[in-house]
């Protein structure tokens, strides 16, 4: 078991510290600018002054697109176990997993029929 | 008694005889064989933005970059030294701490997902019995740095970029994960080397069984093509209404780190797609198994998606959103329930 989940553990550690010396090499290697213009600080917007806050408020499709998106991905959660069991289950197997997706399938329609995914 | 120990062993058969004792521990092997592994990963990225750039050059009748170096091919080297010697701007009322986090985050999250992905049969950092959850998982992580971009940047095209990012990445997760489901039904393992070693035996997962591993592969294709926000589904940085998108604030490394970053991916993507599909490492008609036909098969998906990103247009938000919706995610649970009947009635197994 640990034999199997060690050498990925230690390529966790390469692969964050590629990441790390990245941004260090970055900070030891740039240029500082002699003068301090405060108006680079600005956040870009078209070369207008910026106006009012950033924090704006949103479409709510983006909330029922996620809410679907959890209601599928709990559900992959389930296929997966059913995927590496199929063959010692066989057609006991198929027949319960057509009946929870035949489920899942009318939320689905249902989700489209409302428009949820409709972006216009 | 474990598959990792054993590839480490085949892997140390083929070294000079004084063999290091540090090879011999599985965490030794980690980090040599991920070196190695990372090593090659990142220089085919780099160099393959040269090649990208040449390439659109010729599509476009232009000549691309040639300036530095024979046929411009030291380009990425004096990139990166571009972007190392630039300073690192924190705008003005943006979150400091997160906004430092995000590029390396990025970088991370997608270098982890190499943990498990086989170039050949022992050419691989660790075999897991759960690779393809590994995958799945940090790819899936990859949102949260996007995100954190664009929030963290005090800047609304970023904060509109990354709700774009979000929304798209988790839709195109759906897809991504039922067709990725495909060849797990039909080998019966989580384990990304099982799967290759099955498509050894039995031919590629593309073409048998005939309807759910074509179809399964277009769509894992297509939506790994939209989890890695390349064109025709790079919504997220359309230029033309969101300047850069996430990156708009960011410059010098900080920045650098996100190209990058979308080139490794979009490269272990296609890693991924040939090994779950196209036979990894195996040649077709039985020849010769090697690492030469992973990297050759790996290419050439990289090579198609370049090849769309200058021949197709780049979708609209809603078009990407029905595409996804309406059109994947029940073609993908279609094609694994395919491949549920085709084990159970035709593979003979109940």
């Amino acid at each position: 078991m640990t034999q199997q989940w060690l050498p990925a553990f230690a390529y966790l550690a390469i692969a964050a510290s590629a990441s790390a010396i990245m941004i260090i090499a970055g900070l030891i290697l740039r240029v500082k600018a002699k003068v301090d213009e405060p108006s680079k600080y600005d956040t870009y917007e078209c070369g207008e002054e910026p106006d009012g806050n950033t924090w704006i408020r949103f479409h709510p499709r983006y909330y029922v697109v996620a809410l679907v998106f959890v209601l599928f991905d709990a559900e992959a959660a389930f296929v997966l176990p059913w995927a590496l069991n199929l063959r010692e289950l066989g057609q006991f197997a198929i027949l319960e997993m057509f009946l929870f997706l035949a489920v899942l399938m009318v939320g689905w329609l249902y989700a489209v029929r409302k428009g949820a995914i409709q972006w216009q | 008694m474990t598959v990792a120990s054993n590839a480490s062993n085949s892997f140390i058969m083929s070294l000079p005889s004084p063999v290091p004792e540090i090879l011999t521990h599985p965490v030794g092997h980690g980090l040599v064989m991920g070196t190695i592994i990372l090593t090659f990963f990142m220089l085919i990225s780099a160099w393959s933005i040269w090649f990208e750039r040449r390439f659109a050059g010729r599509m476009q009748s232009r000549v691309g970059p040639n300036v530095v170096g024979p046929a411009g091919l030291l380009q990425p080297i004096a990139d990166a030294i571009k972007l190392l010697r630039k300073e690192n701007l924190v705008p003005s009322g943006a979150d400091k701490v997160l906004f430092w986090l995000s590029p390396p985050m990025t970088l991370f999250f997608t270098l982890a997902t190499l943990a498990v992905i086989p170039l050949s049969e022992d050419l691989l950092v660790a075999e897991l019995d759960i690779g393809l959850l590994w995958v799945l998982a940090f790819s899936g992580l990859l949102l949260f740095p996007t995100w954190i971009a664009g929030w963290a940047s005090n800047n609304k095209y970023t904060l509109f970029a990354s709700m774009r990012a979000v929304a798209q990445g988790i839709s195109y997760e759906i897809p991504l994960l039922f067709s990725a489901i495909v060849p797990v039904v039909v080998v019966g393992s989580l384990s990304i080397s099982d799967i290759v070693r099955y498509q050894g035996e039995h031919g590629w997962l593309l073409f048998w069984p005939l309807g759910p591993g074509a179809l399964g592969f277009l769509i894992f294709f297509v939506a790994s093509l939209a989890e890695a926000n390349r064109i025709p589904f790079d919504v997220p940085e359309a230029e033309s209404e969101l300047v850069a998108g996430v990156t708009v604030e960011y410059s010098g490394m900080m920045y650098g780190l996100f190209p990058m970053t979308e080139y490794v991916h979009t490269l272990i993507t296609s890693a991924l797609a040939s090994a779950l599909f196209l036979g990894g490492w195996y040649g077709p008609f039985g020849w010769a198994p090697g690492v030469h036909w992973m990297v050759g098969k790996t290419l050439f998906l990289f090579f198609v998606i370049f090849w769309a990103r200058w021949s197709l247009v780049r979708f609209r938000s809603d078009q990407l959103m029905r595409l996804c919706w309406v059109w994947l995610v029940p073609l993908s649970l279609l094609c694994v329930c395919g491949a549920a009947l085709w084990v159970v009635y035709v593979g003979g197994v109940a």
